[in-house]
């Protein structure tokens, strides 16, 4: 494999505030984590990622290729991960879906590439603005088993922090990865610690090429022969059942959650991605007034933490889900619920494409306590 | 908790909603506050009316946008129409008195609306050029989000690059930042 | 019958002995295009740095032809997947290997933006006038008035238009340095020139190299060697005229001129 062209060095020298945008944070975030191509088709509200990296390439002798489409980034993403590189592309919506083709085949080929969406609202075209109406379509794409790893951030330091980490959950787990963001993380600006990964301790994951590795075929190495077709029906069956089992095992691993004052409330309510920010406002000011409420939020969509929200909700009256979409983590958490306290009743805000701030939240606890609506 | 103050600013592209919502933030970042900005994009800002939300606290910001803002300034008539629905009981809604054809579209639910005479100022006694800074400080006179240190610092910041070569304008931008407090300390805002 | 005669010889060294007899069918043009490939690659001495990009059509079966690395690829997304390989390892020698509905229809978008933009990888094109893998549907290379599963009554040109000319598009759309030609599997000796100066091409880092090679598709064609034979080279080169028509000057080395009588067998 040729030496990558990469320079020397963190491009994000130990730590430091800042207030950045976060498609500029998702840049460095990459930057920092040592990816060294990216591919990409413009999308809003995503483009700013594939401005500010274009810009950085030549500093940190990194690499970047503008495709045709989103068919196009996803596969020759999956042109860059076989050549060992830490590959990446990122998109939104139509892009996302276009996106689900080449991610079935990372999925059935193991490929571990890394896709940072930037939802927007739809269904089409709809707004370029904002949504969290991509986390079916992230979480279980494609013609397969959603076998894949997706980290809905809820602000500009996860964006920062999970665009790190996807790429060595990735490349530990050999499943493809997404950063789930959305168009208000993209485009606002707060502010956020950027870092070197080494000085937090964090090793970035080794990577290694699938093809083309040095030395000669039959001597040293032997040829490689990936596919994602199959002649008969039991070497499929074969395949999936080392893929399914595997990702059932690593499950525990990677799942992750945050949860708060669940034990004695009456009222869990459930929100990922930046509803979240609401929802966490909303419930610790009322847990402040001594209310009976808390929260949980998963931040890993898929795997879902299916037990600890069993246990988050395990003593709860009531549930709230609140997202801006209509009704995809409801989905999610309906199906997770199954098998524990799933006679729960469930109310909901459900705004597709429009963000809920936390005096609505605050508002919908109240009414729920207060009897009403309920 | 506290909350943070929200604010909206919209007007015509041009106009520099946009680098006074980087300029507010940047006081904020200076002031050791917790700041969130956004703007509007894409295909809602074509042709349309270019808004930016800010909002500063002394924590973490929970939604990047909000309902109801606290002080919510337009400086078009399109603008005017556009932040209605910003508009709450607790909101001053700000908007500039040069405005033509609009006294029937101000909102009738705020707190208190004012006309200001920003443009006027802005020409007549300065130039028109620092429009935005004035508006600039007209919200921090009305919400006194920033102090006027760090509001200066963060222009300084922002603009210092063309200060060097034009010294005046550094005296200009300045003066105001200062005629915006004072516009709106005058009208009766604390 | 000359397809199935050119089979039995030396099997290049770059095949992978133990997956053959290879899964074509009888008289399928694939096992022809992959032998000249295979000697051409022989001859280049390059299998260890060759990456070979197989799609879905009937060149999916191609997935461990070779005793070289080989990436099976979704219809049409052959291209883009060796454009990206390429992209990160430049030192790599990679082949997109597919048909004609993979080429010029669902995937033409890759071929137009990679010959547009220069990509330094060689596609090899087999056209079979047909989608073959799915049981024989028409194809953007069907000849006009040839029946297949979606034109029973025949391609009629007013309604589905005219077979595409891949080549000749190529060409008008490129610049300096791209190799652009049009081989039949039944000059293999031929072919295998193109092929060796579209890998060339593509070691020297000249630019964008393109073969389509007019095959053959009995299954589908429902025809017999003799009529295979003649639907080859009778109707099929009448509208796709066999030759090279781009070739960068620097590697202008002697080769049969198009249409030159060639031995067959070889
Ligand atoms: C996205 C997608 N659409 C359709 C198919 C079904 N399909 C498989 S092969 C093929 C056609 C193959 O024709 P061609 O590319 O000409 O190759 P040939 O089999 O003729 O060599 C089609 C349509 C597919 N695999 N993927
Ligand atoms: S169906 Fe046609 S193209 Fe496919 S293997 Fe058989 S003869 Fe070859
Ligand atoms: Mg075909």
């Amino acid at each position: 494999m040729s030496e990558t062209s990469v320079k020397p060095g963190c491009p994000v020298a130990g730590e430091r505030k800042v207030f950045m945008t976060g498609n500029e944070a998702v840049c460095w975030a990459a930057l920092a984590a040592g990816a060294e191509i990216m591919y990409g088709y413009p999308i809003t509200p995503q483009n700013e990622i594939m401005h500010y990296w274009t810009r950085n390439v030549p500093k940190f002798g990194r690499r970047f290729l503008q495709t045709e489409d989103e068919l196009s980034a996803g596969f020759t993403t999956i042109g860059g991960v076989l050549a060992g590189r830490r590959a990446f592309t990122a998109t939104a919506g139509p892009g996302n879906v276009l996106m689900q083709e080449p991610l079935s085949m990372a999925e059935a080929m193991r490929i571990p590439v890394v896709v940072v969406i930037q939802q927007r609202g739809g269904p089409s075209t709809a707004t370029v603005i904002y949504s969290q109406q991509e986390v079916t379509l992230t979480c279980f794409g494609g013609n397969g088993e959603g076998l894949r790893i997706v980290y809905s951030t809820s602000s500009l330091q996860d964006l920062y922090d999970y665009t790190i980490k996807a790429f060595n959950t990735a490349w530990k787990y050999r499943f493809p990865t997404f950063v789930l963001g959305d168009g208000y993380q993209a485009k606002m600006r707060e502010s956020l610690n950027i870092y070197d990964p080494a000085a937090r301790g964090i090793d970035m994951v080794p990577t290694e090429p699938f093809v083309g590795k040095p030395g000669k075929i039959g001597e040293g190495r032997e040829a490689a022969h990936l596919r994602n077709a199959y002649s008969v029906e039991e070497e499929l069956e074969v395949a999936m059942a080392r893929d399914t089992s595997e990702y059932e095992r690593v499950t525990p691993e990677i799942i992750e959650y945050d949860s708060y004052n669940t034990e004695g409330a009456d009222i869990v309510v459930i929100a990922h991605g930046i509803v979240f920010r609401s929802a966490a406002m909303a419930v610790r000011e009322l847990a402040g007034q001594g209310k009976k409420v808390g929260y949980f939020r998963p931040i890993t969509l898929r795997p879902f933490p299916r037990e600890q929200l069993q246990q988050a909700v395990a003593r709860a009256k009531m549930l709230l889900v609140a997202e801006s979409a209509y009704g995809q983590l409801l989905k999610l958490v309906k199906e997770n619920l199954y098998g524990g306290p799933c006679n729960l009743p469930i109310k909901t805000i459900l705004r597709p494409g429009v963000g809920i701030t936390p005096e609505e939240v605050t508002e919908a606890c109240n009414a729920l306590l207060d009897g009403k609506g309920a | 908790m506290s909350k943070p103050v929200k604010i909206a600013l919209a007007g015509e592209g041009g106009q520099g909603v946009q680098s006074v919502a980087q300029i507010l933030m940047d006081a904020a970042a200076l002031e050791g506050k917790e700041a969130l900005y956004i703007p509007n994009f894409g295909i809602e800002q074509r042709g349309g009316v270019s808004i930016a939300f800010v909002q500063i606290g002394d924590e973490k910001i929970g939604a990047p946008k909000f309902k109801i803002g606290d002080i919510v300034i337009a400086l078009s008539d399109r603008a005017v129409r556009r932040t209605q629905m910003y508009v709450g009981p607790q909101t001053l809604f700000v908007y500039d008195s040069g405005i033509q054809g609009v006294e029937g579209d101000l909102p009738k639910n705020a707190k208190q609306v004012l006309a200001i005479p920003a443009l006027e100022i802005a020409t007549k006694k300065l130039k028109p050029r620092v429009f935005n800074i004035l508006i600039m400080g007209a919200v921090i006179g009305a919400t006194h989000v920033v102090t006027l240190d760090k509001a200066k610092e963060s222009i300084e910041k922002r603009l210092g690059y063309k200060f060097e070569k034009n010294p005046e304008l550094r005296e200009l931008d300045f003066k105001a930042l200062q005629e915006g407090i004072n516009l709106v300390a005058g009208m009766g805002v604390s | 019958m000359a397809v199935e005669m050119e089979l039995q010889p030396k099997m290049p060294k770059c095949w992978n002995l133990a997956t053959k007899p290879h899964k074509f069918c009888p008289g399928c043009g694939h096992g022809l295009i992959l032998k000249a490939l295979g000697q051409a690659i022989d001859d280049l001495g390059i299998q260890d740095r060759v990456v070979f990009g197989c799609d879905i059509g009937c060149s999916l079966l191609a997935w461990d032809f070779f005793n070289m690395d080989t990436v099976q690829a979704h219809h049409g997304r052959a291209t883009p997947v060796m454009v990206g390989l390429k992209r990160a390892n430049p030192e790599l020698i990679v082949i997109a290997y597919m048909g004609d509905g993979g080429g010029y229809a669902i995937g033409s978008q890759h071929l137009v933006n990679a010959a547009n933009r220069n990509d330094k990888i060689t596609m090899i094109l087999a056209n079979n006038t047909n989608y073959a893998m799915t049981g024989g549907q028409m194809a953007p290379t069907t000849m006009p008035g040839q029946k297949t599963e979606t034109t029973p009554y025949g391609r009629d040109v007013k309604e589905d238009g005219y077979p595409m000319l891949g080549p000749e598009m190529v060409a008008a759309i490129t610049h300096e340095g791209t190799y652009v030609a049009r081989g039949t599997v039944s000059k293999l000796l031929t072919l295998k020139s193109y092929l060796k100066k579209a890998l060339e091409n593509q070691i020297s880092g000249r630019g964008f190299s393109f073969v389509e090679v007019l095959s053959t598709c009995p299954t589908n064609w429902r025809t017999n060697a003799e009529q295979t034979w003649a639907f080859l080279e009778q109707t099929m080169q009448e509208f796709f005229p066999v030759g090279e028509l781009k070739v960068p000057p620097e590697a202008a080395a002697p080769t049969a001129p198009p249409g030159a009588v060639e031995g067959e067998g070889e």
